[in-house]
């Protein structure tokens, strides 16, 4: 039934890229700022599978070991900003993107 | 086999992305965020990519979002997030900015623009004598990629630093908020 059919790269490029977009609306709409760290999360997940995707697609393995370089730029993305979320949080009782209009601490 | 592991693990990534984005308690959200990384994972494993797949469990499923749960109840903030948008055109301008990332992206993804080339040493997934997975990425990790590898660790050592300095309590003002852990 489905013998012939076969998943190419483009499946995974394109299931990809919807789930980067996924990623950018949130991050836009979103109003709660740890959301909005998950959807960054979501988008750089996007760029992992695409990267493993072509490491396929192209019999390299230096994709996959690029993954493991996005994989600690996302770690310490989380950490420096839960940081920052957490020393935001003791000054003012909010974690809205909105209730940061200003500055001043 | 691959063809049906891969529609079900490719629409459980992208409905738990929706539920990310439209979950409106931030815990929902970060259970989804599993569910996400998780199928994720799945989908690296119907790519050869073994260790990837488990580095991403253990890291992204198993510390991060450990991280963002621990955050979201240290802060309680597992509340539900009213949706009113204060200003009146940022929601209909992020869809639509939306649309047009997605749609270059599937433009770039639809056209043939990657190139073949090699990294130096030229491993493969498969064939030659590199023995197992973990063993191909270790070998280029350690040779073409030896000095991101190193800035890497740079990396880390500055986001140790910024986030102890950042969540450290400077004594110069006390803290009008009563909490358990106000150590001196």
């Amino acid at each position: 039934m489905i013998g012939a059919f076969t998943i190419t790269p483009s499946y995974y490029l394109v299931l990809a890229a919807v789930l980067f977009g996924i990623g950018a609306v949130g991050l836009l709409v979103r109003r709660n700022v740890l959301v909005m760290f998950m959807c960054v999360e979501l988008m750089l997940n996007a760029v992992n599978l695409t990267f493993v995707a072509f490491a396929k697609a192209l019999n390299d393995i230096a994709g996959q070991v690029l993954v493991f370089f996005t994989l600690v730029v996302a770690a310490a993305e989380v950490a420096v900003g839960l940081a920052i979320i957490v020393a935001i949080f003791r000054r003012r009782r909010a974690a809205t993107a909105d209730d940061l209009r200003t500055l001043e601490g | 086999m691959t063809v049906v592991l891969f529609f079900i693990f490719g629409g459980l990534t992208l409905g738990a992305a929706l539920g990310v984005v439209l979950a409106r308690n931030p815990v929902h959200s970060a259970l989804f965020l599993v569910l996400t990384l998780v199928s994720v994972a799945v989908l690296f494993l119907l790519q050869d990519a073994q260790l990837v797949a488990a580095v991403q469990i253990i890291v992204y499923a198993g510390a991060i979002v450990v991280l963002f749960l621990f955050v979201i109840m240290l802060l309680g903030v597992d509340r539900p997030e009213n949706f009113d948008e204060p200003l009146r055109f940022q929601r209909p301008v992020a869809l639509g900015l939306g649309a047009v990332v997605l749609a270059e992206i599937l433009f770039l993804a639809g056209h043939r623009w990657a190139t073949g080339a090699k990294t130096a040493h030229g491993v493969g997934l498969t064939g030659g004598h590199f023995g197992s997975n973990i063993e191909r990425v270790a070998r280029v990790m350690f040779t073409d990629f030896l000095w991101p590898f190193q800035v890497t660790a740079v990396l880390l050592v500055i986001a140790v630093v910024g986030s102890v300095v950042l969540a450290r309590r400077s004594g110069e003002r006390p803290d009008p908020i009563p909490t358990e852990e106000s150590a001196p």
